[in-house]
């Protein structure tokens, strides 16, 4: 490929899965007015939070547990944010130097843009997919996020339209990609088994904070580890095809 | 703490980890054990939130048409359906399992 085709595909990537995630924000804003949210705290969540595993957990615990389940809503958005440090280490050599164009790359990164980023080839490649995307998905996901705000604040009843349902799906679509080791898959039955266990014994929120202990657990001490990890190299945690496939 | 300030504590520690990633040298990552912690991290917490939204109510555990939609969502996600497809589905087959009365 030239090089002009492969930025031209990057844009192409970038802009498709900016197109799709976005709509996906219509989603986020009408949830987040359910859950007791005002629309200017919605909007300050994707301007500012920008990352839509951490503010769909923030506005889920805040939905069931109300004020009293804050400390475990910025709890539970800050692990779902942790994968962001590991987004930002890879990112970091492709955005280049200089410190306000790494300042504004590190709010711009977040599962899609890394992943759209690292699926290209050639640096040049790398870097167009990684800021079409990050800015792309920002300002279409802040769009669709008032309009769902807006929006959700007529609707009445949320479950009457089946969001509590999308919601649960949309977090069934993030995690989905992520299960193609049997330890992950094992991390990920254990975790759901841990937070339904403990939901009727303890305040919302918690029950999916505990279920990270399991991750911590496995993590650590390895336990189902995939075949190839005794090589370091072969393993690759966060393989940009794996993420790329889960994406819109 | 007022909604507020949770709302801006929260986007703060976010950002504060997007930025961390850009600050810290690569090699304190590159040890397998805490790059593979983050990774499972996120399959755990996105597993937690997946069971308590199909089956919490506050603090109830509840079969409601959640669960009925929760699994079109998956038999979609085995057919590589598009993503904004899958979250429809499932609002869709809820919404009209209580509009016809068979689920709650």
């Amino acid at each position: 490929m030239t090089a002009h085709a492969e930025t031209r595909r990057a844009w192409r990537d970038g802009l498709g899965v900016a197109l799709a995630t976005s709509a996906y924000g219509v989603s986020f804003g009408a949830l987040s007015v359910t859950s007791g949210l005002d629309v200017w705290q919605t909007s300050v969540l994707s301007v500012l939070m920008f990352t839509g595993g951490s503010q769909f957990a923030f506005i889920g615990v805040i939905g069931a547990g109300g004020l009293a389940a804050i400390p475990a809503a910025i709890a539970s958005a800050g692990l779902l944010g942790a994968r962001n440090v590991a987004y930002g280490l890879r990112m970091s050599p492709v955005v280049g130097t200089g410190f306000w164009r790494r300042a504004a790359a590190a709010q711009f990164t977040i599962d899609e843009s890394t992943a759209v980023s690292l699926a290209q080839t050639g640096l040049r490649a790398r870097r167009v997919g990684f800021w079409v995307t990050g800015i792309g998905i920002w300002i279409g996901w802040n769009l669709s996020t008032l309009a769902g705000a807006l929006l959700g604040d007529v609707l009445g009843d949320p479950r009457a339209y089946g969001l509590d349902a999308a919601a649960a799906a949309a977090f069934l679509a993030l995690l989905w990609p992520r299960l193609r080791q049997r330890q992950a898959i094992a991390v990920g039955i254990a975790a759901a088994v841990v937070a339904t266990a403990l939901t009727p014994v303890l305040m919302p929120g918690i029950p999916v904070l505990l279920a990270a202990v399991v991750a911590i657990v496995v993590g650590w001490a390895n336990w189902l580890a995939p075949r190839q990890a005794a090589d370091p190299g072969a393993e690759d945690p966060q393989a940009p095809g794996g993420d790329l496939e889960g994406l819109p | 703490m007022t909604l507020w300030n949770a709302v801006l504590l929260a986007s703060i520690v976010c950002v504060a980890l997007k930025t961390l990633g850009y600050l810290i040298p690569p090699r304190i990552f590159e040890a397998p054990a805490p790059s593979r912690i983050i990774d499972l991290l996120t399959v755990a917490l996105l597993a937690a939130l997946v069971a308590v939204q199909t089956l919490g109510a506050g603090q109830q555990i509840v079969v409601d048409a959640r669960v009925p939609a929760l699994l079109v969502a998956a038999g979609l996600l085995l057919l590589r359906a598009p993503f904004l497809a899958v979250v429809v589905a499932a609002a869709v087959v809820a919404a009209l399992l209580r509009l016809w009365g068979w689920a709650a």
